[in-house]
C-alpha cells in the first residue's frame, strides 16, 4: 500500500530467492539438443512442467524446463535446474529424496553431506511445509526430473 | 416472503454472531472468509440441532417402533416439508434426498439418462458447467450412446442464446442440464428462457442449482423446469446431503438408482418390487442428523429472507466489481448483467496460487485454480483463477481487505 509496506507477513514462503527465480527463471528453456524429456502434471491444480535433460559423460550436464505455474513452482524448477547440474544421477536422486523431505517438513534429518551445499541452495522453498497443498507445486518439477532420469515420459505429483 | 420487510435491512452484524466460526483469527489476523461458494459456514441454529439430535432422540428412521425413532424420522421427514416448501413444490414425495450435488445429478444421469432417454437422443449442457455436470454425462454418453452437446459462453461470460437454441433445433435433445448459476463467472442464466425454448424443443430441462438456491428464491413451479438440484452445505448446512427435485411423473417413470434398503416394497429371491417416490431413489439409511441439520439451515434463511440476502449480496458485488475494477493489472472473468455474489479474477505477474497464498497469509480465505470447471478454463485460455465469493456474513469491510491485500500481493510481485 505504501512504500514502506515490509511485507514481512508474506516473506516467509516467498524470501527474494523465491521472487527472483520465480520471475527470471535462468534454466527455463527447450532444450534443442537432449538426451532425454518429461512431463509432469498436477491435475489438482493445473500445474504443468517439461524438463529437459542432456548427459555430459557420466554427470547431468544441461537442465531445461518449461512450465506453467506459480512463482513457487517456477522458482522450484529453476533451482533444481542449478543444482543439479554437473552433478551425477545418483546424486541428483539423493538430492531429490532430500529436498522432498524438506518440502514436507521444514527439516531435513536424513541430509548427508554429499547434497548438503545444494540443499542449502533449495532451502528458500522450505516454507512450503507449513501449506500442504502448495508441497507438490515445489516437487513438481522435481518428479518430471526423477521421471526424465528413469526413461519415462510422464510423472505426476505424489 | 413478507413484503413489508425493507429488502436491504439485514442487520449483518448480528448475523455475524450467529456464526461461531467467524470469531476466529487466522495467523493473527480476523478471519475474512472469501470462500462460501466452496462451502458456507455454519451457523449456530445449524450445530445445535445436529447435537441436540445426537444429544436427545437419535436413532435409525423409518423403520424403529420405538420413540426415539419415531422422534428422529419426524425429524427427518419435515426437512422434506421444509425443503419442498423452500422450492414451492407441488408435493414432498417430489423431493429426493442424495448425498449432494453430484450424487443427485449422478442420479438422474443414471435413472432418467439409462432409464428413459433413448439411444440416439442427446443432452444439452453449457460450457459454463461444473465438472459434476459434465461427467456424469459423458460416462452416459459412453455407456449408453447418448450425445452430449456443449452450449458455448459468450465473451462475457453469458450463455450463447442463439447457439443454446441451435443446439435444440433437430429435436434429438431430450434433457438439457444447465447450471442456474456459474460457480466461476456468477452468471445468472436466464431461466425462465432456457425451459421455455428447450420445452419448444420437446426437452425436459435439469438446473444445477448448487449455488442459485444460495442467492435467489428458486420456485420451481414459476420456473417450469422438470428436474432442480442443489446442496445443502452451501446453504450454511451441512455437508452429506443434497436434494434432487423434479416432477413427480418423471421421477415415476425414471428406474432405482441404488438397491438396497428403504427403497424397497417387498423382496423375495426372485423379484423386488420398489417403494414409491421418493424412497424408490433413498436406499440405504440416509444422511439422518445431516437431513435434521439441513432444516434448521432452511429455517434459518427463510428467517433472513431471500429479499434480503439477495441485497447485501448484490451490494456487495456491486462494491467488489467497483474495488477490484480500481486494481491495477487486475481482470475479472465474466461481465454478465445478472450475476450473483462470485468473482473470479486474475491478477498479472502472479498466478493464482501465490495470490491465494498471499491472501491467506493476511487472514483472507479465497480460492484459487479451476473451480472445478476446466472447459470453462480453457475457453478463456487460463488455468486457473482466484475466486472470492459471499455469504450472508460477508461485511463491506471484508470485501476492502480483500482489495488492499490484492493490492499488497501486486506490489509484491511488482
Amino acid at each position: 500500500m505504501t512504500q514502506t509496506d515490509s511485507f514481512d507477513d508474506l516473506r516467509d514462503l516467498y524470501q527474494e530467492v523465491i521472487l527472483d527465480h520465480g520471475r527470471r527463471p535462468r534454466h527455463a528453456q527447450r532444450l534443442d539438443a537432449f538426451d532425454s524429456t518429461a512431463k509432469g502434471d498436477n491435475p489438482m491444480c493445473g500445474d504443468r512442467v517439461q524438463v529437459w535433460v542432456k548427459y555430459d559423460a557420466d554427470t547431468i550436464g544441461r537442465v531445461g524446463f518449461e512450465a506453467r505455474g506459480c512463482a513457487i513452482s517456477v522458482a522450484s524448477a529453476d533451482l533444481m535446474a542449478e543444482t543439479v547440474q554437473g552433478r551425477s544421477q545418483t546424486d541428483a536422486r539423493a538430492l531429490f529424496a532430500a529436498f522432498r523431505e524438506m518440502a514436507r517438513t521444514g527439516i531435513c534429518p536424513t541430509c548427508n553431506a554429499a547434497v548438503a551445499d545444494a540443499l542449502e541452495r533449495l532451502a528458500p522453498l522450505s516454507g512450503v511445509h507449513e501449506y500442504p497443498s502448495r508441497v507438490k507445486c515445489a516437487t513438481l518439477p522435481w518428479h518430471a526430473l526423477i521421471a526424465a532420469l528413469d526413461g519415462t515420459k510422464e510423472a505426476s505429483s505424489e | 416472503m413478507n413484503v413489508m420487510t425493507n429488502p436491504t435491512a439485514l442487520d449483518v452484524e448480528r448475523i455475524r454472531r450467529d456464526f461461531p466460526i467467524l470469531k476466529q483469527t487466522i495467523r493473527g489476523k480476523p478471519l475474512v472468509f472469501l470462500d462460501s461458494a466452496a462451502s458456507a459456514q455454519k451457523p449456530r441454529a445449524v450445530i445445535d440441532a445436529m447435537v441436540n439430535a445426537m444429544e436427545t432422540q437419535y436413532a435409525n428412521i423409518h423403520r424403529g417402533l420405538h420413540w426415539m425413532s419415531e422422534r428422529t424420522t419426524e425429524a427427518y421427514e419435515s426437512t422434506r416439508d421444509a425443503v419442498a416448501a423452500l422450492m414451492n413444490a407441488n408435493d414432498r414425495s417430489e423431493i429426493v434426498f442424495t448425498g449432494n450435488s453430484t450424487g443427485a445429478i449422478n442420479l438422474l444421469a443414471h435413472s432418467y439418462g439409462r432409464g428413459v432417454l433413448k439411444r440416439g437422443q442427446a443432452v444439452l449442457i453449457s460450457g459454463m458447467e461444473h465438472h459434476s455436470n459434465i461427467v456424469p454425462w459423458q460416462m452416459l454418453r459412453d455407456a449408453h450412446g447418448i450425445e452430449l452437446r456443449v452450449a458455448p459462453v459468450t465473451d462475457a461470460g453469458e450463455l450463447d442464446m442463439a447457439a443454446f437454441e441451435a443446439l435444440l433445433e433437430d429435436g434429438k435433445v431430450g434433457l438439457v442440464a444447465i447450471t442456474h448459476m456459474s460457480n466461476v463467472l456468477g452468471t445468472i442464466t436466464p431461466a425462465e428462457r432456457i425451459v421455455r425454448i428447450a420445452h419448444a424443443h420437446g426437452a425436459k430441462v435439469m438446473f444445477d442449482g448448487s449455488q442459485a438456491i444460495v442467492h435467489r428464491k428458486v420456485d420451481v413451479r414459476a420456473l417450469d423446469c422438470d428436474f432442480y438440484v442443489w446442496t445443502g452445505h452451501k446453504l450454511y448446512g451441512p455437508t452429506g446431503i443434497g436434494v434432487l427435485w423434479g416432477k413427480r411423473d418423471l421421477l415415476e417413470r425414471m428406474p432405482p438408482f441404488m438397491g438396497g434398503g428403504d427403497m424397497i416394497s417387498s423382496v423375495t429371491y426372485e423379484q423386488s418390487t420398489w417403494a414409491a417416490v421418493p424412497h424408490k431413489f433413498e436406499a440405504g439409511t440416509p444422511a439422518i442428523l445431516e437431513g435434521i441439520g439441513l432444516k434448521a439451515a432452511i429455517d434459518y434463511v427463510q428467517t433472513i429472507g431471500y429479499d434480503a440476502m439477495a441485497a447485501h449480496e448484490a451490494s456487495l458485488t456491486e462494491h467488489a466489481l467497483a474495488r477490484l475494477a480500481g486494481i491495477q493489472g487486475l481482470h475479472i472473468l465474466g461481465q454478465a448483467q445478472d450475476r450473483g455474489g462470485v468473482i473470479s479474477f486474475s491478477l498479472d505477474k502472479a498466478h493464482a496460487h501465490d495470490v491465494a497464498t498471499l491472501l491467506d497469509r493476511q487472514g483472507i480465505a479465497v480460492r484459487a485454480g479451476h473451480h472445478c470447471a476446466e472447459p470453462l478454463m480453457h475457453r478463456f485460455n487460463l488455468d486457473s483463477t482466484a475466486r472470492a465469493s459471499f455469504g450472508i456474513y460477508t461485511t463491506h469491510a471484508e470485501i476492502d481487505a480483500l482489495a488492499d491485500g490484492l493490492i499488497r500481493v501486486r506490489e509484491f510481485f511488482a
